[in-house]
């Protein structure tokens, strides 16, 4: 039972630091229609700088300084890159996000080598939280819980509450009539893309300590990132937050728990075959949950599609 | 042609001649391993260190023979099999009869059935295959032959030597295992069951898993699966950011007790765990730096950091493969004999600069020498990894170690 509670716990720090990163994408993809597939590069990027400054400023001024910097580059790659390759049409917008993922990989690699950085978390926060039978639970996650909720509460004030999430929102649906009412709406681009990026530094940033900074971190999130705002329905941002802890507790809860294939496959009443060794369906029946916990998420994102295409919490047909 | 072209392509020309005179004198060791891509780093480490061996250990000793010079010839293989062929066929062209790769045993059982297929093709341009890191139990088993030499404690020693020392220790009562889901991984995890079960039977082993590897973001459920299991100890083959994943992870879960390693050091890994690996972190190996063992390791690492600053010397098996080639070179006499140079290696018992013996069992051509359990830590650290003030320590020493493991190895002797 205890371990149940801690598994919650580590699946919606999993899943928070996902909706970071969707919250971003979502609100990029459903207002240019472009799959950023840099998105995962630029939380890696925010990891980085955020390392970068700490060596000299301290941990807090690179939590505040790094997402920043991350927002600004990806608003000018926004403005002098995306813009220009947007009449092209959609395809060439996709290979231009993607040659920029594979260039900053490149990049980081060239500028800070290929092995692991040592960033770390601030010393005011290296202790344990609470611990429950044993499981000690760090400040750190504590830290990146509040964080994470107080981004959610912010974007969620801003888009529903305020004048400029209003004609964002109405950007997303109808730009050109929001363009014929006088607004710049080139200019919202450019300051969603570049929220966006700075919000997937921000969780680079705070990541960073937890789950490592090296050259390999933005390819590991880059799919799921994708599969998860295709689950919650693009656009949406409770649809992300639903599906990033959905996808955050599967993952973690699969991982946990030791159940192997052939005891559910027992209890439905089959029988396992007599010569295992040279039997067909013999991986089958050796697979354990936390081998299959990495497809899960992909599973999922097949049943949604299948069942309801527009994402659980979508509103148009995409 | 103006002044300056004809100045340079003359220049250019006695660059070369320069060169191929010097060629002459320098026995070229071709150096087959990563030099791009994600392993460029571990690749480089070792480049640094031979180059650094050669001519510490080597050149500046007058060399072998009549004053013959070691030279390293750097060949990138890109980490794939196919590619350190090619590689391979490239450095025979060039006249090298020594070759070193370590990186990957996939790579070294490729290279070793090129080797063995060419010497018999070419008796009189035969070459040897030294594999300084590759640990594949099967390299000095049932894949061995006369021109493979293993300078490594193969995986099978270093968990022999890891599952003694546990075996002395009463309170280790519960193990968990958990690796990477490959070859590699599955080998540690089978070995580990198999030597624990015929040296502490009461050991109960409370997990047994592999995870994918490298697909792994947040190694916390499996943390707590192991804080939960009670274990004692873990075991893990893990390597690259799935042990830093893995290592912190567990840690900051609240798990207090040794993690047993193949591969948590350098190349940024030491200083990543810094102060949290302290006290839990050990790694299984070869080569003792701290406590240092003579006035000669003293000198030879500190110079070796005076030229290379930002590089550790995570392999130090490199200067025995440095050694004991040049002795072997010196005992026959020649360095174009490689049945010679192969039959002087066999069997020689070497004195390691980092104070154990070291001996080229003649049966299997696998290295013999003491195996360490070394400590993460920062007190008694004299030459620390990757400038973090962290290093390892030797903690416990197996003599020899498995000085006696059997072999299936049937050589065919020329």
């Amino acid at each position: 039972m205890s371990l149940i509670i801690v598994n919650l716990l580590d699946g919606l720090v999993t899943g928070l630091l996902l909706f970071m990163l969707c919250s971003g994408l979502t609100l990029i993809f459903s207002m240019m229609g472009v799959l950023n597939f840099a998105h995962a590069s630029f939380y890696m990027l925010g990891a980085y700088f955020a390392y970068q400054i700490s060596t000299y400023l301290g941990f807090w001024v690179g939590l505040l300084v790094a997402p920043f910097v991350v927002g600004l580059a990806g608003a000018l790659v926004e403005r002098y890159g995306l813009r220009r390759v947007h009449k092209y049409g959609h395809v060439p917008e996709l290979i231009f996000t993607f040659g920029l993922a594979l260039l900053i990989e490149e990049l980081v690699q060239f500028i800070w080598g290929k092995s692991q950085m040592a960033y770390e978390q601030p010393p005011a926060l290296d202790f344990t939280a609470f611990a429950i039978a044993g499981n000690a639970f760090p400040a750190y996650k504590m830290f990146m819980i509040f964080i994470a909720m107080g981004i959610f509460l912010l974007l969620l004030y801003i888009l529903t509450r305020t004048r400029i999430g209003m004609i964002i929102q109405a950007a997303l649906s109808y730009p050109h009539t929001v363009q014929n009412l006088g607004h710049n709406v080139p200019l919202i681009f450019m300051g969603v893309f570049g929220v966006g990026t700075a919000l997937a530094g921000l969780a680079g940033v705070i990541a960073g300590p937890a789950l490592g900074t090296f050259p390999g971190m933005a390819f590991q999130l880059g799919s799921i990132v994708f599969v998860t705002i295709v689950i919650g329905g693009l656009g949406s941002l409770w649809g992300a937050l639903f599906a990033s802890l959905l996808i955050g507790w599967l993952q973690t809860f699969a991982a946990s728990y030791n159940i192997r294939f052939a005891d559910i496959f027992e209890f439905f009443g089959f029988t396992p075959p007599v010569d295992m060794a040279n039997s067909a369906l013999r991986d089958l029946w050796t697979l354990t949950v936390p081998q299959i916990g990495p497809i899960l998420p992909y599973l999922l994102m097949v049943a949604v599609l299948v069942i309801r295409p527009q994402g659980l919490f979508g509103r148009r047909e995409t | 042609m103006n002044r300056l072209s004809k100045l340079i392509v003359s220049a250019a020309i006695a660059g070369l001649m320069s060169s191929a005179a010097l060629a002459a004198d320098t026995i070229k060791i071709a150096f087959v391993d990563p030099l791009s891509g994600p392993f460029a780093a571990t690749g480089a480490q070792g480049l640094a260190q031979y180059k650094f061996a050669a001519d510490e250990l080597v050149n500046k000793q007058g060399g072998v023979l009549d004053g013959q010079m070691f030279e390293i010839v750097p060949f990138d293989n890109k980490i794939s099999a196919k590619e350190s062929l090619i590689q391979l066929q490239v450095a025979i062209d060039q006249g090298i009869r020594f070759i070193v790769q370590g990186n990957s045993s996939g790579v070294a059982n490729a290279i070793t059935d090129a080797v063995k297929k060419h010497n018999k093709r070419n008796p009189d341009k035969q070459v040897l295959f030294l594999n300084y890191s590759a640990v594949d139990p099967a390299l000095t088993n049932e894949k061995c032959n006369f021109w493979h030499f293993r300078f490594d404690a193969n995986a099978d020693i270093k968990m022999d030597a890891l599952t003694d020392i546990m075996a002395q220790d009463p309170d280790i009562k519960k193990v968990y295992l958990i690796g990477q889901d490959y070859s590699f991984g599955k080998a540690v995890a089978s070995a580990a069951v198999k030597m624990l079960g015929e040296k502490r039977p009461d050991i109960e082993i409370v997990g047994n898993e592999l995870h994918p590897i490298g697909k792994v973001k947040d190694f916390t459920p499996y943390a707590r699966k192991i804080v939960a299991s009670d274990a004692d100890a873990m075991i893990t083959g893990n390597w690259g950011s799935d042990m830093v994943g893995l290592g912190k992870a567990v840690i900051e879960a609240g798990y207090k007790n040794p993690i047993y390693t193949y591969y948590a050091a350098t190349d940024g890994i030491t200083k990543t765990f810094g102060e949290d690996g302290k006290g839990s972190l050990r790694l299984v190996g070869e080569g003792q730096l701290n406590p240092p063992v003579s006035d000669r390791a003293i000198a030879y690492t500190k110079a070796y950091k005076e030229k290379n600053p930002d590089l550790d010397i995570g392999q130090p098996r490199i200067a025995n493969v440095m050694e004991m080639l040049a002795r072997a070179i010196n005992d026959a006499g020649s360095a174009t004999d490689m049945v010679a140079v192969a039959n002087a290696l066999e069997g020689m018992e070497h004195d390691s600069i980092w104070g154990t013996k070291v001996k080229m069992r003649a049966e299997d051509h696998q290295a013999i020498q003491d195996v360490h359990i070394l400590a993460h830590t920062d007190d008694g650290v004299t030459f620390d990894f990757d400038n973090s003030g962290y290093g390892l320590v030797a903690e416990n020493t197996v003599k020899m170690a498995s000085a006696d493991i059997p072999t299936t190895c049937k050589m065919d002797r020329p």
